[in-house]
């Protein structure tokens, strides 16, 4: 392909999970810094940042940030969609490099929300008594949904239509553990079985407190520039093969069909992009915000048929060893989860591809998925990663 | 939830804030008769209500519902740390497909959490929750 074919060649995470003595912006801060050290560029190089505003009391979308951290950018990009934004922003920053609009662009992400708010928010609904509720959210809200619900409810409709069962789902949950068994910094690192997921606590049926991802503190950073310029820096680069986004609807009563998401478009339209097929991943990164989420994207995308999901995590290929190892990390379901967990999808896809995923190494991990959910499986964003550039 | 419940709780939720596309909706409601809209170019109906059709983008007018539909798919809320919902659970929150083909979240009342399945037949239960407000719960069809 070209020179200015887009890669990432930083990329860093904050202190995580549990960060009390950070606050959003630190994370946001420290992230960057270590980013910029992970592939040596100076700060000055910068000339693109894109910055998605998060849960946090601070204020962090991109124009603040981008004053805060004294970004002087040539483009911007404050792109929020909740969880996967950051998927997003792979799409919109690839295009400007490839565009010549900048040459190096950073991307920021920090959140303090289990320091800050506590575990209110997959379990609690945003307003209450008195309160009067605009926009979309005034359908759903005097129902008393909570986050978790919206999630069941697709959970329940999927097994209605293809007869997936709790088991399955807990399986995904139980693969993710084992590799968070691997990550010091995890949150659970505990092994778990399949009996420990349905047997824990119904939250929202038919979710169980461990279909469930965690709460956490975290932040994260990547720096993507041209393949021309990534040269002579510290690591080599990652490429961005593909990447494609897409959305269904916001509020979760607004869903078309609640066994799809919009991965059954972005997912197929990033491989097409990419020159790749599912079965060419050695590693996949997906938004694990609860186990229904993991599954759904996985057939949209297009790793096994519609419905299938379930007899496909069972086969193993996702765990430890296998011939898809899933969420790597120990993802959002027992590692970090600071509510939008995309930017560590990205991080651990760039670190499998350059080797430096220690004891959860994948062998010969040359193409790498991340498949990002934001809002209530609303709005999808697949990027697939490589270690070598199109051909 | 039992039907003399309802004016209970839904003094402690936070209530919809009527807008321009949706005052008609909730008034109506208040008032006894639930509405939909439907397109007056191409026919489809729509839910919730916007200032135009998200099939053609005509205009649209409003209709009375059957007030019958059927469970889409539920969940049941076992947890929620809020105080308007939180002596509730367990409560059925669902997603009702109305005869006309639209769907919407309510709560499913008047019935045995534990007994709901997709696909079952559900009736309208309006409950006056402000002046300019009725809330729209749907129960089982017992037939």
């Amino acid at each position: 392909m070209g020179s200015r074919d887009p890669v990432i060649v930083g990329i860093g995470l904050s202190d995580y999970p549990v960060a009390p003595e950070l606050d959003s912006i630190d994370h946001h801060a420290l992230a960057f810094r270590r980013a910029l050290a992970d592939c040596g560029l100076e700060k000055s190089d910068i000339d693109g940042y894109v910055c998605a505003s998060g849960f946090a009391q601070n204020v962090d979308d991109a124009p603040n940030m981008a004053e805060y951290l004294r970004i002087k950018h040539r483009w911007i990009d404050g792109t929020s969609v909740g969880g996967s934004s950051f998927e997003f922003h792979v799409q919109h920053a690839a295009a400007a490099i490839e565009m010549g609009l900048c040459d190096v662009v950073l991307v920021t992400y920090g959140s303090d929300l289990l320091s800050r708010a506590g575990r209110m928010l997959g379990t609690s609904t945003f307003s209450s008594g008195g309160a009067r509720v605009p926009g979309p959210a005034q359908y759903e809200n005097c129902w008393g949904n909570v986050l978790a619900g919206a999630y069941a409810m697709a959970a329940r409709r999927h097994m209605h239509e293809y007869g997936t069962t709790s088991e399955q789902l807990a399986e995904i949950a139980v693969g993710v553990r084992e590799f968070a068994g691997l990550n010091p910094l995890a949150q659970y690192r505990d092994p778990i079985t399949v009996d420990d997921v349905v047997n824990s606590r119904m939250i929202a049926d038919p979710l169980h407190k461990l279909d469930c991802c965690v709460i956490s503190d975290g932040g994260g950073a990547f720096i993507m520039t041209t393949k021309e310029r990534a040269r002579d820096l510290a690591k080599p680069p990652v490429y961005v093969l593909g990447a494609a986004a897409g959305q269904t609807h916001w509020t979760i009563s607004q869903m078309p069909d609640f066994t799809t998401t919009a991965a059954a478009q972005c997912g197929p339209e990033a491989f097409r992009l990419a020159g790749v097929t599912p079965a060419d991943v050695d590693t996949i990164q997906v938004y694990d915000s609860f186990t229904i989420t993991v599954l759904m994207l996985l057939e949209d995308m297009g790793f096994c048929p519609k419905g299938e999901g379930g007899r496909f995590v069972e086969t193993g290929a996702l765990r430890r060893g296998g011939r898809q190892p899933l969420n790597t990390d120990g993802g959002g379901l027992s590692s970090c989860h600071p509510g939008m967990r995309g930017i560590f999808l990205i991080n651990e896809a760039v670190r499998q591809l350059r080797g430096e995923g220690g004891e959860a190494q994948v062998p010969d991990c040359e193409v790498a998925v991340a498949c990002g959910s934001g809002g209530y499986l609303s709005c999808i964003g697949t990027v697939v990663l490589g270690k070598e550039g199109r051909s | 939830m039992t039907i003399e419940g309802l004016q209970e709780t839904v003094a402690l939720r936070a209530l919809p804030a009527p807008d321009n596309a949706s005052r008609h909706y909730w008034q109506s409601a208040a008032d006894g008769q639930l509405v939909v809209q439907r397109c007056t170019t191409c026919g489809e109906f729509q839910f919730y209500p916007r200032a135009l059709c998200v099939a053609c983008a005509g205009e649209t007018e409003w209709v009375d519902a059957s007030g019958r539909g059927t469970l889409h798919t539920y969940t049941i809320i076992r947890q929620n740390r809020s105080p308007a919902f939180a002596a509730l659970s367990p409560y059925a929150v669902g997603i009702v497909e109305l005869d006309e083909g639209v769907r919407m979240m309510s709560n499913i009342v008047d019935c045995d959490v534990e007994q709901l399945t997709v696909g079952m037949a559900l009736e309208v239960v309006l409950v006056k929750a402000a002046d300019d407000v009725g809330l729209p719960f749907w129960r089982p069809v017992s037939d």
